[in-house]
């Protein structure tokens, strides 16, 4: 499979998804508190994007159930909705894709549920760092194994485990398009960064052993030691400066 | 959400090392080092030398595996 450069045009499209996928965000960070359950800001996700005339990426995409991914403590990623309350001192990490006009933004936030230990707030202040240090690599020129190097050296510099079985994507007119922005590699490999490029880039990390399992509901993946996990990606356009990112709110 | 990146192979055992660690020979002739997966675990499954497996490769990293499925005989 080829990697689609986008137009003009349908780089606009993505902005449009990419905003729908920040508010549902921006939502999410309101809603979340003790007491809530994930089923509840799967609602409220859904309803918010289809409101804005989209529809959510994740339904029944391979059949998954749901309009976002809710991954709860040790949950890393595909976490299922359900009627499970969030309690105090827990991290979820919510996945949300908008599906708008032919496009698609996607994009993932480990959030607090009321006050958390110093441990888990590291653990999320470095799956944003790991974002951004390939972020910094994201710009045309560069290779995709420079942005996996540089969140790989990221996540492993802070004492993390770096998930290997699950990563990054193309994005645009399908959810998952190639490349494949796996985080970690060698810099200086895989395929060159172009502008056009739309990527979603997804560190995700353990406070210990990085190896996962999915669950018997085919979906849930979750770290096999137990250790709590977090998450967090951006759908961004690569340009020849620093990359675009598609599904951030302007700054107020 | 996060693109599942996995490669699935089939092989023969051919050593257990230690830490559930074993040598499996894939059908391709490639060696590789593959643990076993928590759900093989979890039902207490039984590797040993010779057992056909099924196993999962990062598409990155072609040299380590994880057993997840252990084939009839």
């Amino acid at each position: 499979m080829a990697i689609h450069i986008k137009s003009a045009a349908d780089i606009e499209k993505m902005r449009v998804a990419g905003q729908v996928v920040a508010r549902v965000h921006a939502l999410m960070a309101e809603m979340i508190k003790p007491g809530v359950t994930t089923a509840e800001l799967d609602r409220a996700a859904r309803e918010l994007i289809e409101a804005a005339g989209g529809t959510p990426s994740f339904l029944g995409y391979h059949g998954y159930p749901a309009s976002i991914c809710a991954s709860i403590g040790p949950e890393v990623v595909h976490g299922i909705p359900s009627d499970r309350v969030l309690q105090e001192g827990e991290i979820v990490s919510i996945d949300v894709g908008a599906y708008i006009d032919g496009f698609h933004g996607d994009a993932a936030v480990t959030y607090p549920v009321g006050a958390i230990s110093d441990e888990l707030a590291a653990l999320i202040e470095a799956s944003e760092r790991a974002f951004q240090a390939g972020y910094a690599q994201a710009r045309a020129g560069n290779r995709v194994g420079d942005i996996s190097a540089a969140i790989q050296a990221s996540i492993e510099g802070d004492g993390y485990g770096v998930v290997r079985y699950y990563g990054g994507h193309g994005i645009g007119r399908l959810m998952h398009e190639d490349p494949s922005v796996p985080n970690y590699g060698e810099p200086g490999t895989g395929a060159r960064l172009q502008p056009g490029m739309t990527l979603a880039v997804e560190p995700m990390l353990t406070l210990g052993s990085p190896e996962t399992r999915e669950l018997e509901d085919g979906w849930t993946v979750v770290t096999v030691d137990g250790s709590p996990a977090a998450h967090y990606e951006h759908t961004i356009l690569i340009t020849d400066g620093d990359a675009e990112i598609l599904t951030q709110l302007p700054e107020s | 959400m996060a693109k599942k990146d996995v490669i699935e192979v089939e092989g023969k055992v051919t050593e257990p090392l230690p830490n559930a660690m074993f040598r499996v020979e894939l059908d391709n002739g490639h060696e590789v080092l593959a643990h076993i997966s928590g759900k093989l675990r979890m039902h207490y499954i039984r590797i040993s030398p010779g057992d056909r497996v099924r196993v999962e490769l990062s598409p990155y990293d072609l040299t380590r595996g994880r057993i997840t499925y252990r084939l009839r005989a």
